[in-house]
């Protein structure tokens, strides 16, 4: 397929109001009394010079488990995906190759979702976009969410947009998304009442316990994760951060969800895509 | 659905140490967790690993609960003729995952 040029980075302005709310923040925190003292200030967004995938932050040993393709375990899903690609689930006798040609084809698909869907009009992800050609074209069930076909679906045509630059999706209905996105990622949630910024934009590269915060891009999903023992969705890993603020996490699949995803991935845009990444 | 990836050179001079890594899909279910309900989820794991080369066993390994999913495993070996490398992994159900790879060795 035809991939659209790379954004410049220039062209993914700060925010020209930011620095009114910035400082609305830093009020609101000093009269909060904020239990956490070094985050008393909210910082800046990550300047674009700043930006790092989690993959900087990783033991060198980790790093070399993610750039040997036979030593990242990652790759054992991304196999079973190739075998999917070929495989006719549904009454109609219809293979992913059927339609889409070699899997090769699908180069820079997944730097570019979330994306509108024209038919309902709403953004959707990767995973329900696999999931609408299961059902709709190939009249097969749905997998399950975070099932291991579904993540091997999604490993292999990830992995196809490798080294690929992130370009979130410029319609206004994606774009519309990722700023409701922006509101959630600055919103403080959860009985810690911390927000995804207070981390991820003011504290990355600082040590949560014996973890270092990530500037939290989704460069890498899905990735295999050694605490999990096998591949996540980036829908995992954002409920496992709402879980980690005890803050009851939106469903698989929920708007929020999705909208968080589009705001990411504006967040990154220009980032290289790793899927799919080792991730400690 | 068990698939294995090993990393290992296509060719060697006869003598050289090779080192050859071998990863493969598996639970690894330790025996130790538990369902919901209580009940325990039963131990499934990968017991036995070996690799033969040249009609010989060159590496065994006997492996343990405490061992993560999806076990890459590591070793040397000295190269000596070209014959396959035969990786072989057991588990409790008794299935047993194979994989080959052609080693040419060169004087």
């Amino acid at each position: 397929m035809m991939f659209p040029e790379r954004h410049s980075r220039n062209n993914i302005e700060p925010s020209s109001d930011f620095y009114l709310p910035a400082f609305f923040i830093a009020v609101l925190f000093a009269i909060n009394l904020s239990p956490v003292p070094f985050m008393a200030v909210r910082a800046a967004e990550i300047p674009l010079a700043q930006r790092q995938s989690g993959f900087e932050l990783m033991q060198a040993e980790t790093q070399a488990m993610q750039r040997n393709d036979l030593s990242n375990p990652a790759m054992l899903w991304v196999r079973e995906g190739e075998k999917l690609w070929d495989e006719k689930p549904g009454e109609n006798g219809q293979s992913c190759v059927a339609c889409h040609g070699v899997v090769t084809g699908m180069a820079g698909v997944a730097a570019s979702y979330p994306t509108l869907d024209t038919a309902s009009g709403r953004p959707i992800d990767l995973t329900g976009r696999i999931q609408q050609c299961r059902t709709d074209r190939q009249r097969a069930s749905a997998w399950p969410r975070e099932s291991r076909a579904l993540l091997a679906m999604a490993s292999l045509i990830g992995l196809q947009s490798r080294g690929m630059p992130i370009m979130p999706a410029p319609d206004p209905i994606s774009k519309a998304g990722a700023a409701r996105g922006k509101a959630l990622f600055n919103q403080r949630v959860g009985q810690l009442n911390l927000s995804c910024a207070q981390c991820h934009d003011d504290n990355w590269g600082r040590k949560l316990g014996s973890a270092t915060i990530p500037q939290g891009h989704p460069t890498g999903y899905p990735i295999y994760r050694l605490e999990w023992q096998g591949v996540g969705s980036l829908q995992r890993r954002l409920r496992n951060c709402l879980a980690g603020v005890r803050a009851e996490a939106f469903p698989f699949g929920a708007d929020a969800l999705i909208d968080l995803e589009l705001f990411l991935m504006e967040r990154a845009a220009g980032m290289t895509v790793e899927t799919p990444a080792v991730r400690p | 659905m068990a698939s294995a990836l090993i990393d290992a050179p296509k060719t060697a001079k006869r003598g050289e140490i090779i080192t050859l890594r071998a990863l493969v899909s598996h639970q690894m279910e330790t025996g130790y967790r538990r369902e919901i309900s209580g009940a325990v989820i039963p131990r499934l794991i990968i017991h036995t690993f070996t690799c033969h080369y040249d009609g010989e066993e060159i590496f065994r390994a006997d492996l343990f609960p405490a061992m993560a999913a999806n076990p890459l495993i590591a070793f040397t070996t000295v190269a000596t003729r070209s014959e396959p490398l035969v990786f072989r992994w057991l588990d409790d159900a008794g299935v047993a995952i194979t994989e080959t790879v052609q080693l040419v060795v060169t004087a």
